[in-house]
């Protein structure tokens, strides 16, 4: 076998093999015949045929996301790389290892306008971490390698990998290149201890702490320090959007999330502290408004990240860490447990009674007694009937932010969603890449009648793959952050926000093989519910709840403003 | 403020649009950029002039450190350097203005590679501010053709870009 030369089809197909790949996502076409070809005769992984290529980036993407391995979908060349990229963009956004082979036309026909060419490796360019064209058969396994490490490695992202179909066919020796040494890539993983030592004692000295948390939590896998750190501080914590579940949301310490609908306790604790420590949290505009408002009151800031150039990028910060997130709160941990110091506990106790305060306005709160569906109570009932334990996906938009306010989650891992992109269409197929990585656990979609559509198609991979997903439609008939930024701010002319002509969703879910169920009253939410996930537990259901039209996501910091300029109930 | 940035990149297919790429998604200014491999071919060399506060320079060399094939980045403003920028320029030389002209290249250290009747061409080199010095020095009528190559840069002493 060692000497027998490969072509470079069955060398996609086995770099995937050595890579430990089980489910790759994707959608065949003229210029990845050949590795489908090669694909058909396999049995290391499983490929699952989606309807459309941007779903499989999404669900790719997510099976990264629930899992933390590199994820990996292949598309052909042209409108498949097209339909690609906005999954690209929305994994990039959001720092998601990924892998994305993408088929080209043979290099002989590159540059004359062939049929299905597109300049993949130009379009992606921006919204990729790297990518490459694969000119040479001989240089395709080792490029498979480099783009599994720097998806990985780092601050993570998506790697494209451009394949030509003539490269697919010709033939070289295979062999999988154990391991990756590239002198222009050498991500810093060791934070330095000098500043490590700083951020310590500069813990110690805080009179009105914060621990504010991100997507580099997760990603990081360091909920478990984070936990460790803010319980032996007794420091309040909270999560951006996508640091959900970086901090078990139950705990009296958690002020809940952070930013434009961030609690109030959450937001005035993050404006009012004197030291904050961000851990892999780059201060976006959805989270600190306007970073003038932020910078106005006098707070020292230490920021951890793997990324250079996430740090005062945005805000000024006094204690920069450049370094994986685990080591370098293990070695804060490190230092806090070994001296003898300990934070001021009077001041301490007096900045928790002004959280407390904050907290007691219960600003989440909405009205329990109306006659319609509340969109907020099917959160609440989701949470109390999968015990907080269901992996939650879900589109972008009200639905969204509601599912991250209500839905306590506990777990890393646990809540997928677009945060930096903002992709609508992207819950459903995120729970497919969910359901095939766990096939044993519990996958709602929460979502709206406007994302849902964008990849409605979805419903028949879900069928072919016998997906038990459970889809949690708050139907309010609008496109509802739309509708809620043209009330507040654009004298509530409704441009375009409305769709007067949904499909019966409930006839199309059936007509993809699923349980339709539609609900109209609060006190059948539960009940349906109770339903999907006991009586219809192996089978896609598609609830369709039909909620408040007028319900909005509250509170509310208005574009460009500062955190304590909330807009409450 | 104006900053002379000095990278060397992987000599890949593709490179040089990832740093142009850089500068237009994110909004910096490139005021010139030069490029050419070096003495090691696997690697290209590329100077950059660029303007912005602090904060922007910082962020131009943190996301040039982040692109992959990017080897090393230096801020070379940050201590002494050189820098050199070669024009050519095609100008009228004809009648009185000819002798004038011939001694204006002198004076600038310049050479002259071309003649013909009516015309000279010229080659210089400097600092851009020189340069510019040079074409604000001539009659503006009698130039016809200018190309510059834009700021190459390289550290004073014992600054050394290596890797």
């Amino acid at each position: 076998m060692a000497d027998m030369e490969l072509t470079g089809a069955e060398i996609v197909v086995r770099c995937l093999r050595d890579e430990g790949i089980k489910h790759v996502f994707g959608y065949p076409g003229g210029a990845v015949l050949n590795i489908y070809d090669e694909i058909y005769k396999q049995k290391d992984f499983e490929h699952i045929l989606v309807r459309h290529e941007q779903a499989a980036v999404h669900a790719a993407d997510a099976y990264s996301r629930s899992t933390g391995q590199v994820g990996v979908a292949i598309v052909t060349s042209g409108p498949g790389a097209t339909n690609a990229v906005t999954g690209i963009a929305t994994a990039y956004m959001d720092s998601i290892p990924m892998v994305v082979i993408t088929g080209q036309v043979p290099t002989a026909a590159i540059g004359q306008d062939a049929f299905q060419e597109v300049d993949t490796v130009g379009i992606t360019r921006p919204c990729v971490k790297h990518n490459f064209l694969v000119k040479d058969v001989k240089e395709l396994a080792s490029t498979i390698k480099k783009a599994f490490y720097i998806a990985a490695t780092g601050r993570p992202g998506p790697v494209v990998v451009d394949v030509p179909k003539d490269v697919t066919q010709h033939k070289c020796e295979y062999a999988y290149p154990k391991s990756v040494a590239m002198r222009s890539y050498n991500p810093t993983s060791k934070g330095h201890a000098g500043q490590i030592k700083k951020a310590a004692q500069m813990l110690l000295e805080a009179k009105r702490p914060m621990i504010y948390t991100g997507g580099g939590v997760v990603l990081g896998n360091a909920a478990g320090q984070v936990t460790e750190l803010a319980r032996l501080l007794g420091y309040p914590v909270t999560n951006t959007l996508m640091g959900l579940g970086g901090y078990p949301s139950p705990d009296p310490l958690f002020l809940g999330m952070l930013g434009m609908h961030g609690t109030i306790e959450a937001n005035m604790a993050m404006q009012h502290c004197d030291v904050l420590l961000a851990v892999g949290a780059r201060f976006d505009d959805r989270v600190v408004g306007n970073p003038k408002h932020f910078a106005k009151e006098a707070h020292r800031i230490i920021h951890i990240d793997v990324d250079p150039s996430s740090i005062s990028k945005r805000v000024r910060v006094d204690v920069p860490i450049v370094g994986e997130v685990t080591q370098v709160l293990d070695e804060i941990i490190k230092h806090l447990k070994s001296g003898t110091e300990k934070p001021d506990q009077q001041a301490l106790k007096a900045w928790w009674a002004q959280i407390e305060l904050w907290r007691s306005q219960d600003c989440l709160k909405y009205d329990r007694s109306a006659a319609v569906i509340k969109p907020q109570f099917v959160v609440e009932k989701l949470y109390e009937v999968t015990g907080g334990d269901a992996y939650v996906t879900s589109d972008v938009g009200q639905h969204q932010m509601w599912a991250a306010q209500y839905y306590k989650f506990a777990k890393p891992r646990r809540w997928i969603n677009s945060g930096g992109l903002g992709t609508m269409g992207f819950g459903l197929p995120a729970a497919m890449g969910v359901q095939m990585a766990h096939p044993g656990a519990v996958v709602a979609c929460i979502t709206g009648e406007g994302s849902i559509q964008m990849n409605i198609q979805e419903l028949s991979t879900c069928k072919e793959n016998k997906l038990p997903l459970k889809i949690i439609l708050l139907n309010n008939g609008y496109l509802g952050m739309v509708r809620q930024w043209q009330e507040f701010f654009y004298e509530e002319r409704y441009a375009e926000s409305y769709m007067s002509s949904l499909p019966d969703f409930v006839k199309l879910a059936e007509a993809y093989g699923h349980v339709g169920m539609m609900i109209e009253k609060p006190e059948d939410v539960e009940p349906a519910l109770r339903d999907a996930f006991g009586k219809y537990k192996d089978r896609l259901v598609f609830l369709n709840f039909l909620t408040d039209p007028r319900e909005n996501v509250f509170p509310m910091i208005p574009a460009g403003k500062g955190l304590s300029e909330m807009i409450l109930v | 403020m104006r900053h002379i940035i000095s990278l060397m990149m992987e000599n890949e297919a593709g490179a040089l649009s990832r740093v142009a790429g850089l500068f237009s998604a994110r909004g910096y200014n490139i005021e010139s950029l030069t490029v050419a491999p070096t003495e090691d071919a696997t690697l290209s060399r590329m100077t950059i002039v660029t303007r912005g506060s602090d904060d922007v320079i910082e962020q131009i060399t943190k996301q040039l450190n982040k692109l992959i094939d990017i080897v090393k980045v230096q801020d070379l403003t940050d201590g002494s350097h050189i820098e050199r920028e070669l024009m050519l320029v095609k100008v009228r030389a004809s009648g009185e203005i000819r002798e004038e002209m011939k001694r204006m290249v002198d004076i600038f250290r310049g050479h002259i590679l071309d003649v013909s009747d009516k015309t000279y061409t010229i080659e210089l080199t400097g600092p851009g501010t020189k340069l510019d010095a040079f074409l604000a020095a001539i009659d503006p009528a009698a130039i016809l053709e200018t190309v510059r190559t834009g700021a190459s840069g390289i550290g004073r002493g014992d600054r050394i870009m290596k890797i």
